[in-house]
C-alpha cells in the first residue's frame, strides 16, 4: 500500500514524541518529581503507532501498564498526559491514576491498568458493544507477552471468536515479563500460534517496523470490520529500559539490547524516509526540535499545575446524576 | 541484639524454613533470579535452584490453586502473589479450594500453604497497587491471615506460617520492608493468634496493625509530651484475633481506638470493635473510634494518597475526642 507523504511524517512525528516524552518521563522519575513508576515504552514506538495508524478516529483501544505510547498514539495531549502523571488536578484523571492508569475515553482510549491482563476482557466486551449495537467500529487491544499467561486472555480470545467479535489482539511481545524470560514463562515461541486454540488468524509481525505492523493491523481491521471476527497479531519487539522504576536489568545481557538497538523503530523509520526522499535531514531536524519543545512545555505545564483538592477526595466514587 | 531490615526477616525465615524441611518450596512471579518485587526471596534461588524457588508466568490463579494442590499433596508451598491488589485473581482458588477443601472434605486432608504477598499505601502506586484487602481474607472460614509489623515478628510469624497445616494469607507491608528491628540469631516461632503489647500506656488503647503500629507508636510518644499514655496494642495475627488481650487492655483503660489502613466500611476494625461492644462493653466510659481509610480507590496523587489513609494527626485527634 502507498501511504501519503504526510502520514508518514506523522507517524515519525508520533514516534518521535512517544520516544521524547518517556525520555523525559524518565529524567523526572529520577528526579522524584513523578512519584510512584512509570513503565517506559521506549523501544516499542512502532507498534503503538502502526498499530493505532490502521484504525480510524472513532475506533476503540484498550492499554496496559505500560501505556503512554498507546495514548499519544490515539491523540493524547502531552500536557494532560505529563499532568496526570505528576498527580496533578489537570492531568487525564485528576491525578487520581497516574501513570498506570491513564484514560482519554473521549478520544476512545478505554484506558490503561495496573492488572496486568486486566485489559483483554475489557476490550473483548467493548467489541461485543459495537457488534450488539450495529456500529462498525473495532477495538484494539494491547498486551504483553507476559499477558498472554493470565486466564483473561484465553477466556477472553474463546469468546470473541465464538461471537466473532471486532476486536484486535495485539500482543507486544518485548521477550520479558518483568524479570521473566519468554522462554521460561510460555509453553510456546511465537504467541501468535495461540490463535489456533481459538479458530482465530495468528500473525507474527516485527514489531520494530512501524509499516508492517499497520499493514497486518489494517488486515485483521479489515475482516473484524465485515463482520468476520476476531485476530491475534504477535508483535515482536523489545523494551530499552527497564521494566520500570530502579530495575538493573540482571535477567539480560547488554549484548542482546545492543543487538535490538540495531533495528531501532525511530531511526530505521527516519532512515528510510531519508532515503526515499520523503523527508531531509532538516525537515527531521525541525520536527525533533519542535517536539522536544512541545515535551517541555508540557512539563513545565504539569509541574505548574495545582494539586488536586482534598476535597474532592471522594468525588466520583459513585456517579450521583 | 542485632538489627536486620523486615524483607531480612522474612528472608531469613523462608531459608530457615527450607533448610529444615525439604517439602517447603516457592514459587511466584520474579521470585527466582531477581528476588522477588521487594527483594524478600534474595539469594534464595541461588542457594535452593530452580526446582524449589520458581518463577511462574503471570497466572495468579494457576500459583494460588497449584499451591493448594501441591499442599493436599505432601508439599509445603510458599506462594508468593506480588501484590494484595492482584490476589482478585487468586481469590477462587484462595476462597473456594485452599480455604475450604478440608471442611468439605469431611476434615480428610489438610491444605498446608503460606501465600505471602504486600499491601498498603506510601508509593505512589494508586489503586491497584496499593490496597489492603484483609477483610476479604478475615471474613473466609478456613484460612488465617497474619499481619506482621515488625522484624522479629515477621520472621517468627511467617516460620510458624510455614509450619501450620492450614493455608495462611500472609501480608506484609511495602513500607515496612525497608524497617529495621530488632532479631536474634537464635531460632524461634511466635504462636498465631497472640497479639502484642508494643508500647504500655493506661489512658487510652490502641489496637492497630501492620504499617498503622508505627503510626501509633509515633502518635503514643507525641502525645506523652501532652501527659497523655497510649498503651499500643499490636493485634499481629488478625485471623485468629487475640481478643483476650485487647480486652484486658481495654478493661484497664476504659478507651480504645482502632487504627487500619484499609476502608472503614466492613473491614477489620469493624470487626474488632464490634467484638469489643460485645464482651466488654461495660469496660467502655466512650464510643469506640475507628481511624480508617475513607471509602475510596486509593488515589495516586501524593496528596490524595495522604488525604485517603490514617496519619499520626489524625490518631492524635482521635485520641484527644476519646478522652475528651
Ligand atoms: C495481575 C498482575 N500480576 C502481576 C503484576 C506485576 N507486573 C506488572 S507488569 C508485569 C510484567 C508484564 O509483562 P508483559 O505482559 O509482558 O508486559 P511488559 O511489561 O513486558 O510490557 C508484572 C508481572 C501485575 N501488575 N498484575
Ligand atoms: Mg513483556
Amino acid at each position: 500500500m502507498v501511504e501519503k507523504k504526510e502520514d508518514l511524517i506523522n507517524y515519525l512525528e508520533t514516534m518521535l514524541k512517544i520516544r521524547y516524552f518517556e525520555e523525559k518521563v524518565s529524567e523526572l522519575l529520577g528526579k522524584d518529581l513523578i512519584k510512584g513508576t512509570s513503565h517506559i515504552y521506549i523501544g516499542e514506538e512502532s507498534v503503538a503507532v502502526g498499530a493505532i495508524a490502521a484504525i480510524r478516529e472513532d475506533d476503540y483501544i484498550a492499554s496496559t501498564h505500560r501505556g503512554h505510547g498507546h495514548c499519544l498514539a490515539k491523540g493524547g495531549e502531552l500536557k494532560k498526559m505529563m499532568a496526570e502523571l505528576c498527580g496533578r488536578a489537570t492531568g487525564y484523571c485528576k491525578g487520581r491514576g497516574g501513570s498506570m492508569h491513564i484514560a482519554d475515553v473521549a478520544k476512545g482510549n478505554l484506558g490503561a491498568t495496573g492488572i496486568v491482563g486486566s485489559n483483554i476482557p475489557v476490550a473483548t466486551g467493548a467489541a461485543l458493544s459495537m457488534k450488539m449495537q450495529k456500529m462498525d467500529r473495532v477495538v484494539l487491544c494491547f498486551f504483553g507477552d507476559g499477558a498472554s499467561n493470565t486466564g483473561g486472555f484465553h477466556e477472553s480470545l474463546n469468546m470473541a471468536s465464538v461471537w466473532k467479535l471486532p476486536v484486535i489482539y495485539i500482543c507486544e511481545n518485548n521477550l520479558y515479563g518483568m524479570s521473566v524470560s519468554v522462554k521460561r514463562a510460555l509453553s510456546v515461541t511465537d504467541i501468535a500460534v495461540r490463535a489456533v486454540s481459538y479458530n482465530m488468524p495468528g500473525e507474527i509481525v516485527d514489531g520494530m517496523n512501524v509499516l508492517e505492523v499497520k499493514e497486518v493491523v489494517a488486515k485483521a481491521v479489515r475482516r473484524a470490520r465485515k463482520g468476520d471476527g476476531p485476530s491475534l497479531i504477535e508483535c515482536k519487539t523489545y523494551r530499552y529500559y527497564g521494566h520500570s522504576r530502579s530495575d538493573p536489568r540482571v535477567y539480560r545481557t547488554r549484548e542482546e539490547e545492543a543487538e535490538w538497538k540495531k533495528k531501532d523503530p525511530v531511526e530505521s523509520f527516519k532512515k528510510k524516509l531519508l532515503e526515499e526522499d520523503v523527508v531531509t535531514e532538516e525537515e527531521i531536524d525541525n520536527l525533533e526540535e519542535s517536539i522536544q519543545q512541545e515535551v517541555n512545555e508540557a512539563t513545565e505545564y504539569a509541574l505548574s499545575s495545582p494539586w488536586p483538592s482534598v476535597d474532592e477526595l471522594t468525588c466520583d466514587v459513585f456517579f450521583t446524576g | 541484639m542485632r538489627e536486620i531490615f523486615y524483607w531480612q526477616a522474612l528472608n531469613e525465615a523462608l531459608r530457615e524454613e527450607m533448610k529444615r524441611d525439604e517439602h517447603v518450596f516457592i514459587m511466584g512471579e520474579d521470585v527466582g533470579p531477581y528476588g522477588g518485587a521487594y527483594g524478600v526471596t534474595r539469594g534464595l534461588y541461588k542457594e535452593f535452584g530452580d526446582e524449589r524457588v520458581r518463577d511462574t508466568a503471570i497466572s495468579e490463579a494457576a500459583i494460588a490453586g497449584a499451591a493448594a494442590g501441591a499442599a493436599m499433596t505432601g508439599m509445603r508451598p510458599v506462594a508468593e502473589i506480588m501484590s494484595i491488589d492482584f490476589s482478585t485473581i487468586a481469590m477462587d482458588q484462595l476462597v473456594n479450594i485452599a480455604a475450604k477443601n478440608r471442611y468439605m472434605f469431611g476434615g480428610k486432608t489438610t491444605v498446608p500453604m503460606v501465600m505471602r504477598t504486600q499491601g498498603g499505601t506510601g508509593r505512589g502506586v494508586a489503586g491497584h497497587h496499593s490496597q489492603s484487602l484483609e477483610a476479604w481474607f478475615v471474613h473466609v472460614p478456613g484460612l488465617y491471615v497474619i499481619m506482621p509489623s515488625t522484624s522479629y515478628d515477621a520472621k517468627g510469624l511467617l516460620k510458624t506460617a510455614i509450619r501450620d497445616d492450614n493455608p495462611v494469607i500472609f501480608i506484609e507491608h511495602k513500607m515496612l520492608y525497608m524497617t529495621k528491628g530488632n532479631v536474634p540469631e537464635e531460632e524461634y516461632t511466635i504462636p498465631l493468634g497472640r497479639a502484642d503489647i508494643k508500647r504500655k500506656g493506661n489512658d487510652v488503647t490502641v489496637v492497630a496493625y501492620s504499617r498503622m503500629v508505627l503510626l501509633a507508636l509515633e502518635a503514643a510518644g507525641e502525645l506523652e509530651k501532652e501527659g497523655i499514655s497510649l498503651e499500643v496494642i499490636d493485634v499481629r495475627t488478625l485471623k485468629p484475633l487475640d481478643m483476650d488481650m485487647i480486652l484486658d487492655s481495654v478493661r484497664k483503660t476504659n478507651r480504645v481506638i482502632i487504627v487500619s489502613e484499609a476502608c472503614k466500611t466492613g473491614g477489620v476494625a469493624g470487626e474488632i470493635a464490634a467484638q469489643i461492644a460485645e464482651k466488654g462493653f461495660d469496660y467502655l466510659d466512650a464510643p469506640i473510634i475507628r481511624v480508617a481509610a475513607a471509602d475510596v480507590p486509593i488515589p495516586m496523587s501524593p496528596v490524595l494518597e495522604k488525604a485517603a489513609v490514617p496519619s499520626v494527626e489524625k490518631i492524635i485527634e482521635a485520641v484527644k475526642k476519646v478522652i475528651s
